[in-house]
C-alpha cells in the first residue's frame, strides 16, 4: 500500500486526531504551566519548573473563597433548576393541558438566546426594584438559565419511558404515589441525573450573566476574569488542571465500576 | 369436582368510544373460571380495548364489568383482583427478576415474599436468573418473568395481551405449550388477546372472534373452524373456498344448490343462512377436506360427494402437503391441501382435474356478505388503513 | 456481524390508535401545579426582564435625574449607527467561527461514531472533559500559545503565511494576538464541543448497514458520505450550527481576552454601555436588535434547513 492510498484512507481519522489535538492543546498549556515560576504578574511565559503552585493552591488572596462561593452557588443552583426542571418535564410529557405551545416557547428561548441579552435585561430588572446584588441575585440567575437544560434532558428520558411500566405497577396493586416513587422516579433518574450534572457544569463555569448581576461578589470565573486584567497567579493553573483530572478520573472511575458490574451480573 | 363459579368474568354491555370512533360496540361476553379463553382479531378490532377494560385501564363509555358477584367497573387498576402480562411485558428495567415478581406481593404489604418468589419462578423454569436484570434475559425469559409477576399474586383473571408477539416463531410455539400448561397447573381464568389464529386455536378452550368492535362468532377452536358462522370467520380462521350458490330444492336434511350449472349438497343443519328455494346462499369448504383427481379418472370418483371441474392453475410442494390452486368456472382460485402420500405425478399446472368432497363438510353461510371479508388486505385485517378495501381476487 | 444474519423485526400490525391511549388521569389541574413554581421562575426572572428592558430601551434621562419613558425610539436608530461596525463584525466572527467548527467537528464526531472502536469512550471524554476546567482559564491558555515570538507565530511566519493574513486584514503585521485571527480561533475552540456532541449524536444513529447498502449499490466512499451520511446527519448539522452561532455571536470573552479595541464585538459593547459608562437605554436598546437579529437568523435557518422539528 502506498502512503498516498494511506492517507487517503485514513483522511477522516487523521483530520479527527488534529482537531482533538486543537481541543486538547490548551489543557495541556494549562497543566504545563501550573508548574511554571513565572517573572512579573503574567503567567504566559515559561520560565523555569517549580511546584511551589502545587503546594500552596489557596496562597493567592481570594482564590479560595471565590472557588468555595463558586462551588456553592453551583450546588444550589443545581438544585433549584433540577426540582423545577423536573416537575415542569413530568407536566409536559405526561399530561395535555392549554397553553402546551407557550410553555416549549418559555422553556426553548432561554437557550436560544445570546448570555448578554439574558444577563443585561436580568441587571435592568434588578436595578429597577432596587435589589441588592451578590448571592441571591446570581442564583436567582443560575436557576433561571440551567431551568430550561434540565427540562430538556428529562423531558427526553420520561419521553422514551414505555407508559406500560406505569400501567404494570398499577396492575400490581402499586396506587398513583407508589407508582411514581417505586417506578417513575427511578426509570427517570438517569435523566435527571444528567439534567443536575448539566446544570452544576453551567452555573460553575458561568461568567456572563454572573459578572452582570454579581455586584461586589466574585465567583471563580470572575476571579480569572479579573486576574486576566491584573495579573494571572499561577494558582489559577492548579485549579484548572486539578478540574481536569478529577473530573476525567471521576468519569473513568465510573465506566470502571459499571463495567465490572455489567460483568458481574451478566 | 364442584367449581366455584364466582369467579366469572361477565362483560354486560360494555363499550368505548373515543370522540366520534367507536372501538367496541356495546358487548355481553360471560368467561367462565378456570377456562382459557381468547379474544380473536385484527389489529384494530377492539380486542386490546376489550381486555384494558377489565384490567382497568381503560374506562368503559357504558356497560359494567363483573367479577363473580362484585362489580369493578369504576375500580382503578391497583384495586382489582385482576393481572396482566402486558404485550411489551413492560419489565422494570431498574429491578431484578426477583423483585419484579415480588413487585406485587410487597405493595400488598406481604413481608416475607422470598418462598412465594422462589416457587413462582420455578414454576417458569427461571430460579437461577432471580438476580439478573430483564435486559439480561432472552425474550422468551422475560415473557416468562412477566406472567410469573403476575401470576404470583393469584389473580381471580390472568389478562394476555398479545403476549407472544416479540417472539419468533419457534419459541412462540413453545411458549404456547409452557403456557398452557401453567394454566392447567394453576386453574386460573386466562384471557388470552391475539390476532394469531393459529395460536387462538392451540391454546383456548373458548375462542371469540372480534371484528370492527363487535364478537363475529363464539365457540371451540373446533367448532369455530368447522362451522364458521360468517364469512369473516371463515376466511380469518384457516382458509375457505367460498361459493355463490342458488337454493334449488330441499330434501330431507339436505339442501341442494347449483353453482355454475353444477349441483351441490348441503346438510341443512350446516347452514346459518335462511333457505329459500331461488334464494342465493354462499358455500363453503376448507382446502384439506377436498380430493383431487385427474379428469382421466373421473369415473372412479364415489357417488353422492360434490363435485367440481377445473383446471390446475398452480402448485406448490411444502412437505407434508401439496397446495394445489385450481381455476374453475365457479371460483376463479380454489384452494386444495392434499396429503403427500401417494402423489399422482400428472396432477401438474395445466391437468384438467375434479374436485369432489363429502357434503358434510359443506358449509353454507349467508350471501349478503362480503366473500373478501377476513381475508388478508380486505378491509380490517392486516393493513394500516381500514377504508383500503382492495380487491384482491 | 449477527446484525446482519438476524431476521428483521416482524412487520407486526402495531396496534391501532385505539389501542394505545395514554392512561386516563385523575385531576385536571395537576400539570398546572408541576408547571408553576418553573414556569413563574422564568417569568419573572427571564420574561419580565426582556419588558423591563423594552422599556427602558425607549427612556431618557441621565443617572444622576433618573430615566423617564419618552419612547424615545431614536435610540435605536443611533445605536445601530453608532456601532454596525461591531454588529457587523459579531455576525461575522460568529458566522466563521460556526463554520470552522462544523469543518473542524465533523471529522473528529465520524472518527467518534464510526471509526474509534473501542476508543470511541475515551474520545467522547476528552472532548468533555475540558468542560471542567474553567472555559476562561482554557481562553488565557490561547494567549501563551499564540503570543508573539511563540511556535505558532513562528511557524506561521516562516512559512510566509503571515504576510497573506496581514494583506488580508486577519492578523497584524508579525503578531496573531489581538488581531481577529485570535479572536475566531479562540470563539471557534470555545464552542467547538457544542458542534461535536450534536453532530455526534446524530451520526450515531445511523445504522451502520446504510453505508454497506449505498456501496453495494456502486456509491464511491465520497458518494456514500454526500447522498447518504450528511444528510441523514442534518439534524445534528442544524443544532450545532445554532448551538455554536447564538452564543459565539453574543459573546464578548474571547474578543476581550485575545483581541484588540479593533476587533470589539457587540457584546462588548452592551458590557461596556452597561457596567462602565452605565448608558443603560443605548446598552438595552443594542440587545434587544442583538436579539431580534439572531432570531431572525435562526428562523431563516430553520426554515431553509427545513427541520422545523429540532427542538
Amino acid at each position: 500500500m502506498t502512503f498516498v492510498r494511506w492517507f487517503k484512507r485514513h483522511l477522516v481519522v487523521i483530520a479527527g486526531l488534529l482537531t482533538l489535538g486543537y481541543l486538547l492543546l490548551p489543557n495541556v498549556v494549562v497543566t504545563v504551566f501550573s508548574f511554571n515560576d513565572p517573572k512579573g504578574r503574567f503567567n504566559y511565559e515559561w520560565q523555569r519548573f517549580s511546584t511551589d503552585a502545587w503546594t500552596d493552591p489557596c496562597g493567592v488572596a481570594d482564590l479560595c473563597g471565590s472557588l468555595s462561593l463558586s462551588l456553592r452557588i453551583a450546588a444550589w443552583a443545581t438544585l433549584g433548576a433540577t426540582v423545577l426542571g423536573t416537575l415542569i418535564a413530568f407536566a409536559l410529557v405526561r399530561y395535555r393541558f392549554r397553553a402546551r405551545g407557550a410553555v416549549n416557547s418559555l422553556i426553548f428561548l432561554p437557550m436560544a438566546m445570546p448570555e448578554v441579552v439574558m444577563a443585561a435585561s436580568l441587571l435592568t430588572l434588578f436595578l429597577n426594584m432596587g435589589v441588592q446584588l451578590g448571592f441571591w441575585t446570581i442564583l436567582i440567575a443560575h436557576i433561571m438559565f440551567c431551568l430550561s437544560f434540565v427540562v430538556t434532558a428529562v423531558k427526553a428520558r420520561v419521553m422514551s419511558m414505555d407508559p406500560s411500566l406505569e400501567q404494570a405497577a398499577q396492575d400490581l396493586y402499586a396506587g398513583p404515589l407508589q407508582t411514581f416513587l417505586r417506578v417513575t422516579l427511578p426509570i427517570a433518574a438517569p435523566g435527571i441525573a444528567a439534567g443536575a450534572l448539566l446544570a452544576f457544569a453551567l452555573s460553575f463555569d458561568d461568567f456572563i450573566i454572573t459578572n452582570f448581576n454579581a455586584g461586589a461578589t466574585v465567583t471563580f470565573p470572575m476571579f480569572v476574569w479579573g486576574s486576566a486584567q491584573r495579573g494571572t497567579p499561577v494558582q489559577i493553573n492548579v485549579i484548572g488542571t486539578a478540574m481536569f483530572i478529577v473530573a476525567v478520573l471521576l468519569v473513568l472511575a465510573g465506566m470502571v465500576v459499571g463495567n465490572r458490574r455489567r460483568r458481574h451480573t451478566a | 369436582m364442584t367449581k366455584d363459579r364466582g369467579g366469572d368474568v361477565r362483560l354486560s354491555g360494555i363499550s368505548k368510544t373515543y370522540g366520534s370512533f367507536t372501538a367496541v360496540e356495546p358487548l355481553d361476553l360471560t368467561v367462565p373460571q378456570g377456562s382459557f379463553f381468547a379474544l380473536l382479531g385484527a389489529s384494530g378490532c377492539g380486542k386490546t380495548t376489550t381486555l384494558r377494560m377489565i384490567a382497568g385501564l381503560e374506562e368503559p363509555t357504558s356497560g359494567t364489568v363483573s367479577l363473580g358477584d362484585q362489580d369493578v367497573t369504576r375500580l382503578p387498576p391497583y384495586k382489582r383482583p385482576v393481572n396482566t402480562v402486558f404485550q411489551s411485558y413492560a419489565l422494570f428495567p431498574h429491578l431484578d427478576i426477583f423483585e419484579n415478581v415480588a413487585f406485587g406481593l410487597r405493595r400488598r404489604g406481604i413481608k416475607s415474599v422470598k418462598k412465594q418468589v422462589e416457587e413462582m419462578l420455578d414454576l417458569v423454569q427461571l430460579g437461577e436468573q432471580a438476580r439478573k436484570k430483564p435486559h439480561q434475559l432472552s425474550g422468551g425469559q422475560q415473557q416468562r418473568v412477566a406472567v410469573a409477576r403476575a401470576l404470583i399474586n393469584h389473580p381471580k383473571v390472568l389478562l394476555l395481551d398479545e403476549p407472544l408477539g416479540a417472539l419468533d416463531l419457534k419459541l412462540r410455539r413453545q411458549m404456547q405449550l409452557e403456557l398452557k400448561r401453567i394454566q392447567t397447573e394453576v386453574g386460573i381464568t386466562f384471557i388470552h388477546v391475539t390476532h394469531d389464529q393459529e395460536e387462538a386455536m392451540t391454546m383456548a378452550d373458548t375462542v371469540a372472534v372480534m371484528n370492527a368492535g363487535r364478537v363475529e362468532q363464539l365457540g371451540s377452536p373446533a367448532d369455530l373452524y368447522e362451522n364458521p358462522q360468517t364469512t369473516f370467520v371463515a376466511n380469518f380462521l384457516g382458509t375457505s373456498n367460498l361459493i355463490e350458490a342458488e337454493v334449488d330444492t330441499h330434501s330431507g336434511d339436505e339442501i341442494v344448490l347449483t353453482a355454475g350449472g353444477g349441483k351441490l349438497t348441503l346438510p341443512q343443519a350446516r347452514c346459518s343462512a335462511p333457505t329459500t328455494t331461488g334464494g342465493k346462499v354462499v358455500v363453503g369448504v376448507r382446502p384439506e377436506k377436498i380430493t383431487l383427481t385427474h379428469a382421466d379418472d373421473a369415473g372412479d370418483i364415489p357417488e353422492g360427494r360434490n363435485r367440481i371441474t377445473g383446471k390446475i392453475a398452480d402448485t406448490s410442494f411444502i412437505g407434508v402437503s401439496t397446495q394445489y390452486v385450481i381455476d374453475s368456472p365457479v371460483c376463479p382460485e380454489f384452494e386444495v391441501y392434499a396429503q403427500n402420500i401417494d402423489r399422482d405425478t400428472r396432477l401438474a399446472p395445466g391437468a384438467e382435474v375434479v374436485l369432489h368432497w363429502s357434503p358434510a363438510h359443506t358449509f353454507g353461510l349467508d350471501a349478503a356478505q362480503s366473500l373478501l371479508a377476513g381475508t388478508v388486505g380486505s378491509a380490517g385485517v392486516e393493513t394500516a388503513e381500514p377504508e383500503a378495501g382492495v380487491t384482491v381476487r | 456481524m449477527t446484525t446482519l444474519t438476524e431476521a428483521p423485526p416482524p412487520l407486526a400490525p402495531g396496534p391501532a390508535a385505539t389501542d394505545e391511549k395514554p392512561p386516563r388521569r385523575r385531576g385536571r389541574l395537576t400539570p398546572y401545579w408541576l408547571l408553576l413554581p418553573g414556569i413563574l421562575w422564568l417569568l419573572l426572572f427571564f420574561a419580565l426582564p426582556l419588558v423591563y428592558q423594552a422599556s427602558t430601551s425607549v427612556q431618557t434621562g441621565s443617572l444622576e435625574e433618573g430615566y423617564k419613558v419618552t419612547w424615545h425610539f431614536a435610540t435605536y436608530w443611533d445605536a445601530l449607527s453608532a456601532y454596525w461596525p461591531q454588529f457587523m463584525r459579531s455576525v461575522l466572527y460568529a458566522g466563521t467561527a460556526t463554520a470552522l467548527c462544523l469543518l473542524l467537528g465533523y471529522p473528529l464526531a465520524y472518527l467518534i461514531a464510526f471509526r474509534a472502536g473501542r476508543w470511541r469512550n475515551l474520545i467522547l471524554i476528552l472532548v468533555i472533559a475540558p468542560f471542567f476546567t474553567s472555559f476562561l482559564i482554557r481562553t488565557l491558555a490561547w494567549k501563551t500559545i499564540l503570543a508573539d515570538g511563540g511556535p505558532v507565530v513562528g511557524a506561521l511566519g516562516s512559512l510566509h503565511l503571515l504576510d497573506v493574513t496581514s494583506t488580508l486584514g486577519i492578523t497584524a503585521g508579525d503578531r496573531v494576538l489581538a488581531t481577529p485571527l485570535a479572536v475566531v480561533c479562540g470563539l471557534t475552540y470555545n464552542f467547538l464541543p457544542f458542534m461535536i456532541l450534536p453532530l455526534y449524536t446524530s451520526l450515531e444513529r445511523i445504522d451502520g448497514r446504510l453505508h454497506e447498502a449505498a456501496g453495494d449499490l456502486y456509491a464511491k466512499p465520497f458518494t456514500t458520505f454526500r447522498k447518504v451520511t450528511f444528510p441523514l446527519s442534518m439534524p445534528g448539522v442544524v443544532s450545532g450550527t445554532l448551538l455554536t452561532f447564538i452564543p459565539a455571536s453574543g459573546d464578548y470573552v474571547n474578543a476581550d481576552l485575545l483581541g484588540s479595541t479593533d476587533t470589539r464585538m457587540v457584546g462588548n459593547v452592551i458590557q461596556t454601555q452597561f457596567l462602565r459608562t452605565l448608558d443603560y437605554p443605548t446598552a438595552a436598546a443594542l440587545s434587544f436588535i442583538l436579539m431580534a437579529a439572531i432570531l431572525l437568523i435562526v428562523t431563516l435557518y430553520i426554515r431553509k434547513s427545513g427541520t422545523e422539528d429540532l427542538v
